[in-house]
């Protein structure tokens, strides 16, 4: 009975890692075909392959529409990630140090940009600017990928924020330090990793907004999802898949690098830590 | 009279949050306040509007059963769509968590990095998955089990799987993230007072769970609810979704007022769907998936 019972479950476990594996074989299986695709040597997009070939990249470098949209995304995402990083850190030190009156509310509304959905937000300033006769410049477009990115943001800082014990900033304070260098020289570094974390979602966020940017983007300008979008509406051609596959490269790139980046950062730091001990 | 600075000085909180304050009053506050305002006004032609109010745009939608028959197939696609999240999403948040496998973090890392990837790109590689000269249409054809290439894309099934391909992610870390929070020897415990390890799952790690796949469910099922690129490049026009819906009211036939009652009634249901739910979870465990 007691040995039934143990191959039971010995099958569920099975069961389980059996599903676990479909499950990412489904989610990488896309992908990996868009990529292996991008390097077909045939003039339509999709299987089978005819032979190795890099002239959808040689293609989609002399595009000019994309290169433009391609370009216009990075500003953008780079200016979204810096001031979203900023105002996130500065949030989250409100929100984790002090008490004030209706910060429950305020940390509520602050993660509901991440729960409605896009179109609703779309829509809405669309609305607002009509009503007040405004029209849709690049501004508007980079203030609402940052409002996009802010919950995000603010989360992962202030769960790193709450882990910092706020005696080391008392203490430099008590030391004579002031308020703004206190922040600057104890809190900030402890925050880094999460400073960086939310830089990078935040780029990632934008870069790749699509719903938002269909309303929201100035007339004739492009990102790029939305020139992805407008370029599928033709056809799949071979170009798209190459250009599906630099954009995986480029945002799966940036963020595992950084994280490499930073985990070297840490291992340096903590092979300094016992010498300043000795000391 | 000036009182002095305190350490922490409330007053010093609201200067630090202004920014993000006034970023939320004027992107998201207000903006969903005139909308609300809109839907009383008057259409009078494409892109022209009056501000006279009228209830002719609740009206429409109410007795429209054009109207209703979108909103109760996107509730529907969305709700197929988290619940088939919720039951693919479990094994593998189950299964990260109790492996012993040493390189766990790697597959972590492999849920996290779809999210870096374009989600517009990862919904059209579906194409060359499902289309007529996709992956699986193509080998059957090779192998002589068809001899017509199987019309897989441009239907609600293909709908739905691009939700759930963006969707599974959402859902697997919100379930590991709750699964994490258990103590473990409450399971050992189970399994010494003589549990089989399926009742030990059932009657500890399942309902200590809970709360992680509830919170995927409702994230879900609002994405899915939400969501307007996946139907548009994996559907048909019969399988548009409410999302779509709005689009087309706004973009193509400009009638602003009625755009807006849409959007303000796909905010009320979905917004009804997460007071549901945060009167019985509350909101902690959202912000615990969200943030990973």
């Amino acid at each position: 009975m007691k040995a039934r019972r143990k191959e039971e479950g010995r099958w569920a476990w099975r069961l389980t890692g059996l599903v676990t594996v479909c499950v990412y074989i489904f989610m990488f299986a896309p992908i990996v075909a868009t990529v292996i695709l991008s390097f077909n040597a045939s003039m339509f997009g999709g299987f089978p392959m005819t032979g190795f070939s890099l002239q959808w990249y040689g293609k989609l470098m002399a595009n000019e529409p994309v290169l433009a949209a391609f370009r216009t995304s990075l500003w953008i995402a780079l200016v979204t990630s810096a001031v979203t990083t900023a105002i996130g850190v500065v949030t989250s030190f409100a929100l984790v140090r002090f008490e004030f009156r209706g910060k429950q509310a305020l940390s509520t509304l602050v993660i509901l940009p991440a729960l409605v959905p896009e179109t609703i937000l779309g829509v809405g300033l669309l609305v607002l600017i009509k009503a007040v006769d405004q029209p849709r410049t690049m501004l508007l477009l980079v203030l609402g990928h940052i409002l996009l990115a802010v919950p995000y943001v603010v989360l992962i800082t202030q769960a790193r924020m709450v882990g910092i014990r706020r005696v080391y900033e008392e203490a430099a304070l008590s030391l004579g330090a002031s308020r703004f260098s206190s922040f600057r020289e104890i809190t900030l570094p402890l925050l880094i990793p999460a400073v960086v974390g939310g830089a990078l979602l935040a780029f990632t966020i934008s870069f790749d907004n699509t719903s938002a940017s269909l309303f929201w983007r100035p007339a004739g300008v492009e990102t790029m999802p939305t020139q992805i979008l407008s370029m599928l509406k033709i056809s799949i051609s071979p170009e798209i898949n190459a250009l599906g596959t630099v954009m995986i490269l480029v945002t799966v790139g940036i963020p595992l690098l950084g994280g490499l980046i930073l985990q070297s950062l840490t291992r340096l730091k903590r092979r300094d830590e016992p010498k300043e001990e000795a000391r | 009279m000036k009182r002095r600075w305190t350490l922490y000085d409330p007053r010093l909180a609201w200067l630090l949050v202004a920014p993000v304050l006034l970023l939320l009053i004027f992107f998201l506050v207000l903006p969903i306040a005139v909308m609300a305002a809109y839907t009383f006004f008057t259409f009078v032609t494409a892109g022209v509007e009056t501000s006279a109010l009228t209830t002719a745009n609740w009206h429409e939608f109410l007795t429209d059963s054009y109207y209703a028959g979108f909103l109760l197939k996107t509730l529907r696609v969305g709700a197929i769509t988290a619940l088939l999240c919720g039951v693919l999403g479990y094994f593998p948040a189950y299964f990260i968590w109790a492996t012993t496998f040493k390189h766990k973090w790697l597959l972590l890392l492999l849920l996290i990095v779809p999210f870096w990837i374009s989600f517009t790109i990862r919904t059209f590689s579906w194409i060359n998955i499902l289309g007529e000269q996709g992956v699986i249409n193509v080998a059957l054809l090779k192998l002589g089990i068809i001899s017509e290439p199987l019309p897989m894309l441009y239907n609600e099934g293909a709908v739905i799987l691009g939700m759930l391909h963006f969707l599974l992610p959402y859902m697997i870390l919100n379930v590991y993230v709750s699964l994490e929070g258990i103590d473990r020897t409450l399971i050992s415990a189970a399994r010494s007072m003589g549990c089989t390890s399926a009742q030990a799952f059932r009657e500890v790690t399942l309902p200590l769970s809970l709360p992680g796949l509830a919170a995927g469910l409702l994230l879900c099922f609002v994405l899915a609810a939400g969501s307007y690129v996946t139907p548009q490049l994996l559907g048909s026009g019969r399988d548009a979704l409410f999302g779509n819906l709005i689009y087309d009211t706004i973009m193509s036939e400009l009638n602003w007022p009625m755009g807006a009652t849409l959007s303000i009634v796909l905010f009320l249901v979905l917004g009804f769907f997460a007071a549901i739910y945060t009167r019985f979870m509350g909101m902690s465990q959202i912000v615990k998936g969200l943030g990973g």
